[in-house]
């Protein structure tokens, strides 16, 4: 349980690391951390509405990521691949009116996994092909979805009255269940689900096994292991994309109902911190997205009731990134953190 | 000229070096004796100022100093010709040597200084050639240039013969003789006893960190060095066989069989083996002498199912065990633990697989058998793989791999690195394993070890196979392996 | 249009686009010759295009590029301290810091300016023509009539290729890139090697904001560095850590976002998103074909 007191420990400091920086820039820390508090947790409401609401994305994301990292690879692209979910689940989300309700909220998350799929096939092919560092690929793609998502909002997928830059509301059946009386939707069951069932695939299978093998000692793996560890990363990344593509779908379908820009207040980033502070555990990445969720609901009503820019939480989530990265390095690994992390700069195909 | 005079070094619980004494004269080649762990290298990295010692002195020219870094020691005249190969292999030798020695960074200069350095030294080398690309005893010829780039007159070689085949070994040591005939002083490391009867002055030997003999070569043997490294009866004969044993093998089935197979160099770039013809009979045990980066990885790795070949058959019983040659990189995950070691190796035909679960209670269980079984120490089967010392990691491959009753073990260099009770209980397994009916193909880079274990020696030389003629020596097995370099 | 006035147009542009990018990639050059890959440059860009900013609006356009300087080596120096000091890993690490300078320069600007922020007017850096050379047809306006930024970035290439490979400094450093503990055995003192060149670096990400806002935009927005330090990144790897070829990169990138202003001034309607992303298509592209041939420095992220 050392892991969960490292957790802690960053948490705080990262809240401390706010109150100092609030105080020194001018603004009321108190006020501030307390707006924070009751924006997260101050009520049921805001629990459910805003805090729950806002750890889905974060939790389905952190998911991709730690699958992805368990597998020896780091995929920065997840705030692409959300957009590209989000982008087919729009679409599709607008052809599915009159439809039962269960199959039109099936098509549309599966278009969304599938189309977060593709959005990292190219990095992914990049990678085993030309031996492109998947960090550079990932990354670049994020800006290109961006660009896409701009373009669709004021072409393809505009509203009818073609004024504003977003879409149409997707049809009614095609629209997650929410809990009465809240804005909390279907999704937080299959952030939970996932949790859950990667937990078991990670534990108990041989699988998951080998992701961890992989992860910790590519070569071991496929020298002693037989197994075809490129192969493997290659699977972690594909992965971890459906399940960022996923999330978009999710933010459309439960959320916003609708497609425009900033549709994603930056939960490819994020998601990497929720990620490192759940230990690429998947019950830990659960809590943790929850935190993280809080965290961001708690910065809007910062915003709005203390005048706090809502965007200085950043600077907690970076405290809390740090510690949690620091905690790997005594040790060599929270999880074997460090070796995992210290595979993943190959040089290309050397020429010899 | 160098002296240390009561050097005492803990490395955590480990006790490396108990006061130990050491002088060197001048102009004399002093061998420095001992087994793996020993404590021979720690004394020399004191001396070179790489490591700090606990207490002790270091005089130099009857003058005390402290040497706190290499830097400090090649200020004083010291020069270290490491075991491993320390340039670096992206840049040049020119670069490397410039490096090293503290010289400006204007490249023709750098050139120009290094080709002249070379060649008066009798050890040319091409300044502009990449470090990495170098052969194995090119290399050599560029850790001792760059020693003697820093003037260094004492030089201190730690294992300079290990990777070497004998000819070339006789040209290293008669090296070292002419350059102490000039002046300079050596030390030189080794666990060979041969090598420090034929070439040093004097002797020095360590045992589990104390000086168990000291004084001139003239009047010890190999048993009286043998007695003050081991203490007592090893059990197993130190210098063992001098010529191959050449055993008819008791079965006729055939377990491992090449017929004109080529395979391809693991970096990718160019043929490792070609025409490569060979059979292996249930019980033999065949060893395989080479000079690194002569194919004979790719051959090992073929038959192990690991690289796949270009062409020609290749046909072999399963199932397979191989025993990588390096145990942290490629045997075990370091930071999994024994259990998830065990499960890496055995895969998914092993027993506690069911249907893509994992039963971990089954996994541990058998695993706690096998740390029995082969007398590993080491906490319980949960401990990290990491935590446990290279000779008992080793035991672990080997248990491993033996676990799965292989028909076919393939091992590369099975004892690098371990104590003689350690490297004996492998060689026992190996033998066992062949006495129960499985073909053992294996590759020492120490061609004693070779002799000792196998039936058969076969040479791989540039890719080619050739087998050594029974009873045949060392001497001539070592010109095989050089033959063809001379040819080409 | 005359065709003449309109390719020198292009390449001028292009050039001015380059500026930023052939900056911090530069920087970056000599981070990851010595070993360490810093994902922190767009952090360290963006707070130098702040400081820049707020130095520029106090005591103007140079002490603007002086503070940008001095931001982007603080938050390099504190990269180095995780990154080589505690050996945390690089890429994380560079992630976090980027995450915390997005944080730290957003509040700060809506503290210092408010939330209508936009649209403030900062003393910038003008061109400067070099006389006799700017006259030359087509690549004298391209070249030689640009802001001080542009001849800064100019000059460091062959500066910055003369240390790396003619002086002492730059064996040390390429050694510690290549083979970091060889190189410690030699005497190097590698990582007092890699934090400098980290905050060497972080300068370069520094100057390269502080001319994105003072010779280029001439304002600041939230986020205005969009991804460009990651770019300056792939052209790193796509310039095969070669000042020359870093200089082709980052003038190939600058080309592609020209071309956006290009076609425009031609009457060609397209959508404009199709060109915001052309450039990191291109990258990928490059990076694609250039990796086959490519070998990063030995002990890169190690």
């Amino acid at each position: 349980m050392r892991a969960l007191a490292w957790a802690i420990a960053a948490v705080g400091l990262g809240l401390a690391v706010l109150f100092l920086g609030l105080e020194a820039a001018g603004f009321s820390a108190t006020a501030g951390l307390s707006a924070l508090w009751l924006g997260a947790f101050g009520s049921w409401d805001a629990f459910t509405s805003s805090t729950l609401v806002r750890a889905v994305p974060l939790i389905l994301i952190g998911l991709g990521i730690s699958v992805a990292f368990r597998g020896g690879a780091l995929n920065i692209g997840a705030e692409g691949q959300f957009y590209a979910g989000a982008i087919a689940a729009t679409w599709v989300g607008l052809q599915l009116a009159g439809q039962p309700r269960p199959v039109a909220i099936a098509v549309l998350l599966l278009a969304a996994a599938l189309a977060g799929l593709c959005w990292i096939v190219i990095p992914v092919w990049l990678k085993l092909r030309f031996g492109v560092i998947e960090v550079i690929s990932t990354l670049l793609l994020n800006f290109v979805a961006l660009s896409l998502v701009s373009f669709m909002v004021q072409g393809p997928l505009q509203e009818q009255g073609h004024i504003y830059p977003q879409s149409d509301p997707i049809a009614e059946s095609a629209r997650l269940p929410l809990l009465p009386g809240s804005r909390l939707h279907a999704g937080l069951i299959l952030a939970v689900a996932g949790g859950l069932v990667l937990w078991f695939l990670f534990a108990r299978t041989l699988w998951g096994f080998r992701l961890r093998a992989v992860g910790l000692g590519p070569r071991a793996a496929e020298v002693s292991g037989r197994i075809d560890s490129q192969g493997v990363g290659a699977m972690a990344l594909l992965i971890s994309g459906a399940i960022a593509g996923l999330a978009g779908g999710v933010a459309v379908s439960g959320v916003s109902y609708a497609l425009f820009q900033n549709l994603s207040p930056g939960y490819g980033f994020t998601g990497l911190a929720v990620a490192l502070l759940g230990g690429l555990h998947p019950i830990g990445v659960v809590i943790s997205g929850i935190l993280f969720g809080a965290l961001e609901a708690g910065a809007g009503a910062m915003q709005r009731d203390a005048g706090i820019p809502a965007v200085a939480v950043y600077v907690v989530e970076a405290v809390v990134i740090v510690v949690a990265l620091l905690a790997t390095v005594p040790r060599g690994g929270w999880i074997g953190l460090r070796a995992v992390v210290r595979k993943r700069i190959a040089p290309g195909k050397a020429p010899g | 000229m160098l002296e240390l005079v009561g050097i005492d070094k803990r490395f955590g619980s480990v006790h490396a070096l108990r006061g130990v004494d050491f002088t060197l004269a001048r102009g004399e080649v002093h061998a420095l004796l001992g087994e793996n762990g020993a404590g021979k290298s720690t004394l020399m990295h004191v001396a070179y100022g790489l490591v700090r010692p606990d207490a002790g002195e270091i005089r130099i020219a009857g003058a005390a100093r402290r040497i706190t870094s290499p830097r400090a020691a090649r200020a004083l005249g010291l020069g270290m010709v490491h075991q491993h190969f320390t340039s670096v292999p992206a840049l040049t030798v020119a670069e490397n040597v410039a490096l090293s020695a503290g010289w400006p960074g204007r490249p023709h200069e750098m050139r120009e200084r290094t080709r002249l350095l070379s060649e008066r030294m009798g050890l040319p080398l091409d300044p502009d050639q990449r470090a990495g690309r170098l052969s194995v005893s090119l290399k050599q010829r560029l850790e001792i240039v760059k020693a003697l780039a820093g003037d260094a007159k004492t030089l201190l070689l730690d294992e300079p013969t290990g990777v070497l085949a004998p000819p070339e070994a006789e040209l290293l040591l008669q090296m070292v003789r002419n350059f102490t005939a000039s002046g300079g002083s050596a030390v030189l490391i080794t666990h060979k006893l041969d090598e420090a009867l034929l070439t040093a002055d004097r002797v020095t030997v360590l045992r589990q960190g104390a000086v168990t003999l000291t004084g001139p070569v003239a009047g010890q043997t190999v048993e009286s060095l043998a007695h003050a490294m081991i203490g007592g009866d090893p059990g197993v004969p130190l210098t063992g066989r001098e010529t191959v044993k050449g055993s008819e093998p008791r079965s006729s089935r055939e377990l491992i069989r090449l017929d004109s197979l080529e395979v391809s160099r693991e970096s990718g770039y160019g043929i490792a083996l070609r025409h490569g013809s060979l059979s292996v009979r249930a019980g033999e045990i065949v060893g395989v002498a080479a000079v690194e980066g002569n194919g004979q990885r790719e051959l090992l790795r073929a038959v192990a199912g690991r690289i796949a070949p270009l062409r020609g058959k290749l046909q072999v019983a399963q199932p397979v065990g191989f025993i990588p040659e390096d145990r942290t990189s490629e045997g075990l995950i370091p930071a999994l633990s024994l259990t998830e070691n065990v499960v890496l190796g055995l895969g998914s035909e092993a027993p506690w697989v069911h249907g893509g679960r994992i039963a971990w209670r089954e996994a541990t269980a058998r695993t706690a058998e096998l740390i029995r079984d082969y007398e590993i120490i080491a906490p319980g089967p949960g401990t990290r793989a990491a935590a446990l010392s290279g000779g008992n990691q080793q035991k672990l491959v080997v248990a491993r791999e033996l676990s799965r009753v292989p028909a076919v073990i393939v091992a590369e260099n099975p004892t690098r690195g371990l104590d003689i009770s350690a490297a004996a209980a492998i060689h026992a397994r190996l033998r066992s394993a062949a006495a129960a009916g499985a073909a053992v193909l294996f590759y020492s880079a120490d061609l004693d070890e070779v002799l000792h274990l196998a039936d058969r020696v076969l040479v791989v030389t540039r890719g080619m196979i050739s087998e050594a003629a029974p009873g045949a020596s060392r001497s001539e097995i070592g010109a095989m392996m050089l033959r063809a370099e001379r040819e080409a | 249009m005359d065709s003449e006035v309109l390719v020198a147009g292009f390449l001028a542009a292009a050039v001015r686009v380059a500026t930023p990018l052939m900056l911090a990639a530069t920087g970056e050059t000599i981070t990851e010759r010595s070993g360490v890959i810093n994902l922190g440059l767009e952090g360290m860009m963006l707070a130098g295009a702040l400081a820049a900013t707020m130095g520029a609006t106090a005591w103007g356009p140079w002490s603007g590029v002086a503070c940008a300087i001095v931001a982007g080596m603080i938050l390099a120096a504190a990269f180095a301290l995780l990154a080589v000091g505690a050996r945390a890993d690089q890429i994380i690490t560079g992630t976090a810091i980027t995450l915390a300078a997005v944080g730290l320069t957003g509040t700060v600007y809506r503290q210092a300016y408010g939330s209508g922020g936009a649209g403030l007017s900062i003393p910038t850096l003008e061109s400067v023509a070099i006389p006799g050379l700017s006259e030359i047809p087509v690549l004298g306006m391209a070249l030689f009539d640009q802001p001080a930024p542009t001849y800064l970035a100019l000059l460091s290439m062959p500066l910055v290729w003369w240390v790396l490979f003619r002086t002492r400094l730059g064996l040390a450093l390429r050694a510690t890139g290549e083979g970091a503990a060889m190189a410690r055995a030699a005497g190097v003192r590698t990582k007092l090697i890699r934090t400098g060149a980290t905050i060497v670096g972080g300068g370069f990400a520094g100057l390269a904001g502080a001319s994105l806002v003072l010779a280029q935009v001439g304002s600041f927005t939230e986020g205005m560095t969009a991804g460009r330090g990651y770019v300056a990144i792939a052209i790193v790897v796509l310039g095969r850590w070669h000042p020359g070829g870093i200089a082709l990169g980052a003038l190939l990138f600058g080309a592609a976002t020209a071309l956006q202003f290009l076609l425009q001034t031609l009457g060609l309607d397209a959508p404009y998103q199709l060109f915001l992303m052309l450039p990191y298509l291109l990258t990928l592209l490059a990076l694609a074909g250039a990796v086959g041939r490519v070998r990063a420095p030995a002990d890169l992220g190690r």
